[in-house]
């Protein structure tokens, strides 16, 4: 599978507090969970992207709390993909369930600049940078969870542990 | 090649005699929960499912962020929860006037066991590890995997382990011990991994103060905190009716590996504040009270500590004193026997008459829910766990972590101010 938008750059520590605030977690419906998405940050990010576009971050991108609300808001928004140098754990785990994908690049992150146009191959990890023609590799995803991918996620799986 | 205590529960639960750090294993739940903000996805996660929780008296539904319901929004969140709990009959539930916050009330009432693997849809179900099991926080979908299978899938993490030793400087505490190696290795020198609190010191730290160092294990980034039982444990346990051959206490093996050891001298320790906006941006209180740092509310409470020998720490400083003017001091035990026991000991009547506020048991202003939101450009102390933007309120106020004897000094004299300035 292939994802392709525009790269919109973010620092070290983005936690899911300022990914979706406690104001708004009175609520599980992903729509009104877009509409805030990153607002504590970049009150403008939910009017400024497209859909396909991808996130690119820093060390530690999702720390905080264990609120899946982070990785629903940022697919509801259109958000395709998440490029950090790594993730709290968390979020790498609630991300990974959820089925909003989240590859780990450090020179993609130090490379790649707002708004370039990025292309992202979910089955092989290349990251491709369409701007500047240039190409990097991301850590592979292990096995289990190419299994849980190839299950559905995390539904499908039960689904499969418990024959139904 | 040994294991550590964190290793021997994963290789346990998951069938295995041996388990490396970078496994991924499958494993066998002990104590699966969520509390209001998150158990409506995993509930969700179940009925789509179509299919039973796997055993209702390891599951645990607990209302306890915005509670008694602080909107419609969050009183609709918790009509799924009691409504689930009505239909698959789950024991493990507590409704307001019962519950009190889950990393509070899951230890207390004697649910949480040594050798357990205990998961929850909270990030500070790391707490729990302070009582030797492994525990750690997880999303509302992995609890809805977690409540129908009874099985989750773990990365076996590398374990750093801090050793403490020497005495406690006077007003230190468990928290000032976190806060402090916070500040050390960062909020993320313990991402993916456990932390392994061990050492001399840790041997003479109190189970409350060891619920407060692994509450913050998340705040360094880590997947859970872990204290080795011990005699102290036993007692605590013993307390609630836990009989010892009711659980398993592991050890870690002397030719365990760690992929670091850090040594901590508490001599060197003095009390701690963690200054905005990172809980790794810690001062010790002599530099800090210098700087003359207004406030406009002290909270004392949150999982981290509003327990009751936080509130008797609390109630030390406020005996016979006055909350200066123009500060607001919200004081919120835990849970209902804290408050109980508080109300019984005489507190409520120091807390009072000193000018705070009592609420009921919730987490309310730990996450800028309610009952004590920050407005802009206003500063806060507390003893929660968390100082990011806008955790207490506006994303313009400024947010202070400390022990509870710090917050309630701070609060009488207006500023942020070690205890000293209180009781000289
Ligand atoms: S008290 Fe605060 S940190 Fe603890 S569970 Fe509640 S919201 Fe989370």
């Amino acid at each position: 599978m292939k994802l392709r938008g525009k790269a919109w750059k973010f620092g070290d520590n983005v936690d899911t507090d300022v990914i979706i605030p406690a104001r708004y977690l009175n609520t599980s419906d992903e729509k009104s969970l877009a509409e805030h998405c990153m607002e504590d940050i970049d009150k403008d990010f939910v009017k400024k992207i497209s859909k396909g576009d991808i996130i690119v971050a820093g060390y530690n991108f999702g720390s905080g709390s264990s609120r899946e609300h982070a990785p629903i808001a940022i697919k509801a928004s259109g958000i395709s993909c998440v490029i950090a140098k790594d993730f709290a754990r968390i979020f790498y785990r609630n991300s990974f369930n959820m089925g909003l994908p989240i590859l780990e690049s450090k020179e993609a992150v130090d490379d790649i600049k707002e708004t370039d146009e990025i292309e992202v191959d979910i089955d092989t990890g290349i990251i491709k940078n369409i701007t500047t023609d240039k190409e990097y590799k991301s850590n592979p995803i292990p096995k289990f969870m190419q299994e849980l991918i190839n299950s559905g996620g995390l539904f499908g799986y039960a689904k499969k542990l418990l024959n139904i | 090649m040994g294991m550590t205590i964190t290793q021997k529960i994963l290789a346990e639960k998951s069938s295995q005699d041996e388990v490396k750090p970078g496994d991924i294993i499958l494993a066998d739940v002990d104590l699966a929960f969520a509390n209001d903000v998150t158990a409506p996805i995993s509930i969700d996660f179940v009925k789509k499912l179509g299919v039973e929780v796997f055993d209702k008296k390891k599951i645990a539904l607990i209302p306890d962020h915005f509670t008694p319901n602080k909107d419609i929004n969050s009183a609709n969140q918790c009509k799924i929860m009691r409504d689930f709990v009505k239909e698959k009959n789950v024991p493990n539930y507590w409704e307001t006037g019962e519950v009190g916050i889950e990393h509070a009330l899951l230890p207390e009432q004697g649910y949480i066991k040594p050798g357990m693997l205990i998961v929850g849809a909270d990030s500070h179900t790391c707490t729990h590890g302070a009582l030797g099991a492994f525990a750690t926080g997880m999303g509302s979908t992995d609890l809805g995997f977690a409540f129908a299978t009874g099985k989750t899938w773990l990365r076996v993490p590398e374990t750093i382990k801090f050793n403490y030793t020497g005495k406690k400087n006077r007003w230190v505490y468990g928290k000032d011990l976190i806060l402090y190696t916070i500040g050390k290795i960062g909020v993320s020198g313990a991402l993916y991994k456990s932390m392994e609190f061990t050492g001399s010191a840790i041997r003479e730290l109190p189970i409350e103060e060891r619920l407060t160092m692994c509450n913050m294990a998340i705040e360094a980034g880590g997947k859970n905190g872990i204290i080795q039982a011990d005699e102290l444990t036993d007692k605590y346990l013993a307390e609630r009716g836990v009989k010892k051959e009711d659980y398993t206490v592991y050890k870690s093996d002397d030719t365990a590996e760690y992929s670091n050891i850090i040594d901590i001298n508490l001599e060197n320790i003095e009390p701690q504040v963690a200054c905005p906006h990172l809980p790794e941006n810690t001062k010790g209180i002599s530099e800090i009270a210098k700087e003359d740092i207004k406030i406009d509310q002290a909270f004392i409470g949150s999982c981290t500590n509003g327990r009751i020998s936080d509130l008797r720490e609390a109630a030390k400083i406020l005996k016979n004193n006055k909350v200066a003017k123009f500060v607001r001091l919200i004081i919120i035990p835990a849970t209902v026997d804290i408050y109980r026991q508080a109300l019984k000991e005489g507190l409520f009547d120091i807390f009072l008459n000193a000018g705070a506020v009592i609420s009921t048991p919730t987490c309310g202003p730990c996450l800028g829910g309610y009952m004590g939101i920050l407005a802009d450009n206003e500063v806060g102390i507390s003893t929660s766990n968390r100082n990011f933007v806008g955790r207490m309120g506006s994303s313009k106020s400024f947010l202070y972590l400390s022990s509870p004897s710090i917050a309630a000094a701070s609060a009488i004299t207006g500023k942020i101010s070690s205890p000293e300035e209180v009781l000289k």
